[in-house]
């Protein structure tokens, strides 16, 4: 997640569940942490037996709101406006951490004169350029430095790397500097990073607060001093967060934004601090750590791009930051290359660089959805995951899907995406029929995680192995089997090819053994290869400091290496907690980095290597033995002294101080500001919602004007907003979420009877107010609607999800679960049909937690009707925008 | 032998012999009850496993007698979960014999409005054909700009997040020795 | 202390007995507990019914389940004081079969099938139960029912289903295994605590002692009482309103209370008719 490694360097929880018993304050924010993390929430539960205090803010009262010490309702989409405020009031009343601030992130840093403020030009930062929509971060940098991606390259043709793309896939961004940054250790001059940061939240009041999140000021304050009390040399606080946070079009901001908040309370690398980021998916960190997406390669390399990269050097330079741990960018890389291509790669040809494929700013999912539409993708593989339900506007998908070639399915159960062609509401209503429909389903059943071997990485790095018990029955097989195999058939099939384009895959190291009938590849001879080893000895690599760059080593993922050191499945380990010597159990599975479970755990001691306190002991300089020690693995050089000073050509890990624990930035510390590696500002800013019913109160800009939109796609059409006519059609706020008995899209649960029965239908959840106000009656039906879509559900009448006052105004939330579509066990209308696809512009993510909708009494039409009703909705919504639209000032300014 | 066999388990007599007048207690406990045996003590093997659902990540046991998963319960040894499950992690058994679950290949011709039989052996030569056709189809070495691409883009896969590592590091591989950009899973969801 | 009905028949064979302690103040209403019963018991399921109340789909205990959470939202605070937000709260309560000291069910079986193990919990033998029902009108809880389903193929055989009663056994079998419960072992924050009731009673009492502290609103404890009308349950309950509020009985008492003695003269009577045979058997039953 960019928003957690463009601020401390990696794209990870920065701690670890168990270490949430420790914490003084625990603010749940943008997670449903009892519902959806329920065994997590244990020490949640631990820490508020202890005394701590549980904080929840959110738009309903959930099952966590109600185990929680305060619950403050707040508007779905309004979070960065209540952080903002946060930081706003730590800074007013100066509860901030100053050593650990001054010291420890780059609020003494100065930042160039060319930077402006979005309170100097009404809601944009310098260097909006409006013809392109986005912005050139040039004038963000610390002053007398140069971006990434250094001048003369530009002229040849290579952009500054943003976004995704930069920052090494959402970590921390290399700066190019030998020199370090002006700095103003008294942090007053105008231009540093704190006075900056006073200036750009100096607005967020509490009673700002209070009129945007639609909460009371009292309420706001009272986090506000509660999180400050808990926060300091003797107490720790810790934020969690889930996809609340990550699912809007300012998501990466949102998480930001609490970044910014511990930063200045001193509560990151601490235990009972921190930031936890509480994932959805067994290993969705791992998925990203080893990546199946399309800017990166395994461990946060960024993908080749058509237009920023030219050569191996260039491109290596491009990603190589002179100091910390990215400075072994080559090595990194170049193992991969080898753990890819074996021999076929080496230095003689540019370790095959050449022929890798490479990608555009955009090649994400719903970009492939808009290609799927436009004709231009033939044929998709979907490996359990389910886009009909599970993806923001799942009629697009469903249509894209209907106009492939061919599809393949890979899942345990017939999901939606394989029955889409005779089972979807377009088969309902007639815009889609089998018998037109050209694309060939091949549907093949998957292996579930007791039928195989592997690893997941949980959502605190932690690598953690599962055995297979039993053989897979009948067709049954691993994606590991299939991916296996499929290669093999392939790489067979070319083998005499003379083809260009055959090239690399015909140097591709496929070589598995497998075992069984099935001819099951070895999984850990797969995990082997991601810890990688030096080729000439065979031997396993025990960290990513012995990587080579010379093509010495092989590694399959540099962040991974060591989690099969000394020959040993370090994942598999399952050393019982109470066989360990401390809570952090050390010895049970791996995490990356380096086995380290609270990361830039430096930060624990003070500049000088003390604890802050003895109360928050965990990783301290034991001057004696002349190392850091402590409960956990140091997340620094171990023989680094607290007061080492870089020599002048120092570079990579050499060139960071020893008073700087961020080892992955450039310069060693948190960043507050973000001068690189953001699309969209590099201090998180409130906007609306893409859809909402309100103007932004700060600025004439409403939302992120960097959001992408689908201005041109028909079958993602937008409803009018805050005060533009028709939005009066779509007036009510609608989040849509998980319940504890249920998993995603569904696929997993609606097919299992004990958790069917436990939540057997869709249902929306409103205030009774609402209900009054358009004739809702509990137990029975609503239709809920937007531009995209109708769906129906049943009336949950609730004083759970309450009305919020705000700006002189009342405002109705709706809220919907996401769980269901129409196979299963138990079936229903998808929340997701009703989502439109403006993303966040960093991580291409969708804004499902905050849009706007309508809501009547009654079931939906049905077959032909349904599409005519939204139409007709969405077609009197828009001609009445027609005759007064609202320009977006991010387009006014177009020259 | 057999009778008084037969009269000795008669409750009324148990219940004088056993000294449980009322019927109450030992009296009537059912041979069955005496000598019940949990599940878990008949399992053939245990294995450790990992849960399939959110990414907490609870330890699981998984017992297994004559082929078959028997029960899944929390690893009391796992210092995240302490043994614990939720409802879902707790619902594992009954996920991975789900009724729903599909066992066969299904395969679905162009324009067709049914599923039909098909053997694994040729779905996978049928798959392997359409990504190496497409592929050469659709290829792109450049760019319409004249930058290098070395591509195609008429094919995607998406998923991984419910994936093990060992599987997202095969996919990912294989894709990018395909020239297959459009690789995607949850993270965007 | 008031021992239960039956438990000191095993002689050498009693075990300490055990029970539950249902701590709501600390429940997340997951229904872990509801899922790892039906998964450890082989239970059917038990509908696909939306009932629209709260987030409960279950709806009560019955044959089929053996755990049941209640959701209750209520227009208080969760401290006395107002503390809290919202001012709203929801209560959630993992309710189960108490397992009464004194259990009418136990009494009015007449097959014996409802019988007091060596635990000191009550269940009910499948191989014995024929159905008869008359422990269902008896529990002043509405714990027990009779299961009406159509055959499931996939049970075994044991569980066939012919219109048994069948209730929490508190895992008997996990506990001759020396095994937890399934509830209590995979419950996420401990709201269901397993052990010797003794132990869980000082629990308990050292729990509300804590939570008044603390000033919650209405913290009582609920079948602790080895007075009550049942002499305690074996699984009894913190609740933070009273026993109404979340379908309970608020003063339950043994609906066989005065059963006791007529059955004593009841046996007396068979004793006498049966001397005879009685001595036979005894000495068949030691040669």
């Amino acid at each position: 997640m960019p928003g957690l490694g463009t601020s401390f360097g990696r794209g990870g929880a920065t701690t670890f569940q168990q270490d949430l018993q420790n914490s003084d304050c625990i603010v749940i924010m943008g997670s449903n942490m009892a519902e959806n993390h329920p065994v997590g929430f244990q020490w949640v539960m631990e820490a508020r037996e202890r005394g701590a205090k549980v904080i929840h803010v959110d738009p309903r009262f959930t099952r966590t709101s109600a185990m929680a010490t305060k619950h403050v309702g707040i508007r779905a989409g309004s979070d960065i406006a209540f952080l903002g405020g946060i930081a706003n009031y730590i800074l007013q009343n100066d509860l901030y951490f100053r050593e650990y601030v001054e010291k420890y992130t780059n609020a003494p840093v100065i930042i160039d004169s060319a930077f402006a403020d979005t309170e100097d030009l009404d809601g944009l930062f310098s260097g909006w350029d409006p013809e392109e929509g986005e912005y050139d971060v040039e004038s963000w940098m610390y002053e007398g430095m140069e971006l990434h991606g250094a001048a003369g390259q530009r002229e040849e043709g290579f952009d500054a790397t943003k976004g995704e793309a930069s920052g090494h896939g959402g970590h921390g961004g290399g700066l190019h500097h030998g020199e370090p940054p002006a700095e103003d250790a008294s942090m007053q001059h105008p231009r540093c990073v704190l006075q900056l940061l006073k200036k750009h939240y100096a607005r967020y009041t509490p009673e700002f607060v209070a009129d945007t999140c639609g909460c009371s000021k009292d309420d706001f304050v009272e986090v506000c001093e509660t999180l400050s009390a808990n926060s300091g040399r003797e107490r720790t606080s810790a934020f969690c967060y889930a996809v609340g946070w990550t699912q809007h079009t300012v998501g990466v901001q949102m998480i930001r934004s609490a970044a910014v908040v511990q930063q200045l309370l001193g509560n990151i690398g601490r235990p009972g601090g921190g930031i936890m980021a509480l994932r959805g998916h067994a290993s969705i960190q791992g998925s990203t750590d080893i990546p199946t997406l399309y800017n990166i390669l395994p461990g946060y390399l960024p993908m080749p791009h058509t237009e920023k990269y030219g050569d191996l050097d260039t491109y290596i330079d491009a990603n190589t930051s002179p100091t910390g741990w990215w400075g072994h960018f080559r090595a990194y890389f170049v193992s991969l290359m080898k753990a890819y291509f074996g021999e076929n790669a080496n230095a003689g040809n540019d370790f095959l660089f050449e022929l890798l494929p490479r990608i555009d700013d955009d090649n994400s999912v719903y970009w492939t959805v808009e290609q799927m539409l436009e004709g231009n993708v033939k044929g998709y593989i979907v490996a359990g995951e389910n886009p009909a339900v599970g993806h923001a506007n799942g009629k697009a998908h469903r249509l894209g899907l209907a106009k492939l070639d061919w599809l393949v399915v890979r899942d345990v159960v017939e999901i939606e995406s394989a029955s889409f062609w005779y089972d979807s509401p377009e088969v309902e209503s007639g815009e889609l029929e089998p018998e037109a429909i050209a694309t060939e389903v091949f549907f093949l059943p998957a292996a579930t995680h007791t039928e195989k071997d592997g690893s997941f990485t949980n959502t605190q790095r932690l690598l953690q192995w599962h055995w297979q018990a039993v053989e897979p029955k009948e067709d049954c097989r691993s994606e590991l089997w299939f991916y296996f195999h499929l290669g093999r058939l392939i790489k067979q099939k070319l083998e005499n090819s003379e083809e260009e384009r055959d090239k690399l895959i015909r140097a591709l190291r496929w070589e598995y053994p497998t075992h069984s009938q099935t001819q099951e590849p070895a999984a850990e001879a797969v995990l082997q290869e991601i810890n990688g080893w030096e080729i000439e000895s065979g031997k396993f690599l025990s960290g990513y400091p012995e990587l080579k760059d010379d093509g010495s080593t092989l590694c399959g993922c540099w962040i991974y290496c060591g989690c099969f050191a000394d020959g040993v499945n370090q994942t598999a380990r399952r050393k019982p907690h109470w066989e360990q010597d401390s809570y952090v159990a050390p010895e049970w599975a791996w995490a990356w980095p380096a086995n380290r479970r609270i990361i830039y755990n430096r930060a624990s001691a003070d500049p000088d290597g003390n604890p802050w306190s003895e109360r928050k002991r965990y990783v301290w300089w034991d001057g004696e033995e002349g190392k850091w020690t402590g409960v956990d693995v140091p997340d620094f050089d171990e023989t680094k002294e607290p007061h080492y000073v870089p020599p002048e050509d120092a570079k990579a890990e050499e060139a960071v101080a020893g008073d700087h624990p961020f080892i992955m930035q450039a310069d060693g510390r948190a960043w507050l500001y973000v001068p690189q590696g953001l699309e969209d500002g590099p201090l998180p800013t409130h906007y609306e919602p893409h859809e909402s019913p309100f103007d932004n109160p700060l600025y004439s800009q409403r939302a992120n004007p960097r959001r992408q939109q689908n201005k041109d796609l028909a079958e993602d059409p937008y409803n009018p907003v805050a005060d533009e006519p028709g939005s009066e059609i779509y007036p009510y706020v609608v989040t849509t979420y998980r319940l504890t008995e249920h998993h995603t899209a569904g696929g997993m649960t609606r097919t299992v009877p004990y958790l069917a029965e436990l939540q057997p239908e869709m249902f929306c959840e409103v205030h009774p107010d609402l209900a009054r106000e358009v004739g809702l009656e509990h137990g029975g039906w609503a239709t809920i609607y937007t531009s995209r879509s109708a769906i129906e559900a049943r009336v949950l009448v609730t004083d759970r999800i309450r009305p919020l006052r705000m700006n002189g105004r009342e405002v109705h939330q709706v809220g919907l679960p996401y769980h269901w579509g129409r196979r299963g066990l138990v079936s229903g209308d998808s929340a997701n049909d009703l989502a439109h696809m403006a993303l966040d512009p960093n991580v291409h993510i969708q804004e499902v937690k905050a849009f706007t909708c309508g809501i009547r009494p009654g079931r939906r039409p049905r077959g032909p009707e349904l599409p005519r009703f939204v139409a007709e909705l969405r077609d009197q919504a828009h001609s009445r925008r027609e005759q007064k639209p609202r320009v977006e000032p991010e387009e006014a300014r177009k020259t | 032998m057999a009778l008084s066999r037969l009269l000795a388990s008669w409750p009324a007599l148990r219940q004088l012999r056993e000294g449980d007048p009322l019927g109450l207690g030992k009296a009537v406990q059912s041979p069955r009850s005496k000598h019940l045996v949990p599940r878990l003590d008949e399992a053939e093997h245990v294995v450790e496993s990992i849960c399939p659902y959110c990414a907490v990540g609870c330890g699981q046991l998984v017992y297994v007698k004559d082929g078959d998963v028997t029960h899944i319960e929390g690893d009391p040894a796992s210092p995240i979960s302490r043994g614990r499950l939720c409802p879902k992690g707790q619902a594992s058994k009954s996920y991975v014999q789900s009724p729903l679950r599909e066992y066969k290949v299904k395969y679905r011709r162009p324009y067709g409005t049914r599923w039909e039989e098909l053997s694994l052996d040729d779905a996978m030569e049928m798959i392997a054909e359409r990504v190496i056709r497409t592929r050469a189809e659709t290829w792109r070495k450049q760019t319409e700009d004249g930058a290098p691409a070395n591509r195609t883009m008429a094919i995607g896969n998406l998923g991984g997040a419910t994936l093990d590592n060992e599987e997202n590091y095969l996919i990912k591989k294989l894709m990018t020795a395909l020239g297959i950009v459009q690789v995607e899973n949850q993270a965007r969801i | 202390m008031s021992a239960p009905d039956g438990l000191a028949t095993y002689g050498d064979e009693q075990q300490e007995r055990v029970g539950f302690f249902t701590d709501t103040s600390v429940c997340i209403g997951c229904k872990a507990c509801e899922v790892a019963c039906k998964e450890w018991n082989l239970i059917p399921e038990d509908g696909r019914v939306w009932t629209g109340d709260s987030y409960d789909n279950t709806g009560e205990l019955s044959a089929n389940t053996w755990r049941h959470v209640a959701f209750i939202e209520q227009d208080k605070p969760i401290y006395g004081n107002g503390d809290g937000g919202t001012g709203l709260r929801w209560l959630m309560e993992s309710d189960v079969c108490k397992h009464c000291t004194h259990a009418a069910c136990l009494d009015v079986c007449p097959t014996g099938s409802l019988f007091r193990t060596e635990y000191g919990t009550v269940v009910v033998q499948q191989d014995i139960c024929n159905g008869c029902g008359y422990c269902v009108p008896a529990c002043p809880f509405g714990v027990l029912d009779k299961r009406h389903l159509a055959p499931a193929p996939d049970l075994p055989a044991f569980a066939k289903e012919d219109g048994r009663v069948w209730k929490c056994t508190l895992c008997y079998d996990r506990l001759k295994g020396g095994h937890e419960p399934a509830c209590a072992k995979a419950c996420p924050t401990k709201s269901i605590q397993f052990g010797p009731l003794d132990e869980l009673r000082e629990r308990a009492d050292a729990r509300l002692a804590k939570l008044d502290a603390d000033g919650w609103n209405g913290a009582q404890l609920y079948g602790r009482d080895p007075d009550d009308g049942v002499g305690g349950f074996g699984a009894f309950f913190l609740l933070l309103d009273d026993p109404e509020v979340y379908g309970l009985p608020p003063d339950p008492v043994v609906t066989t209370r005065d059963l006791p003695e007529m059955w004593k003269n009841m046996l007396v009577a068979a004793g006498t008719l049966l001397a005879g045979v009685t001595a036979l058997t005894l000495l068949g039953g030691r040669r």
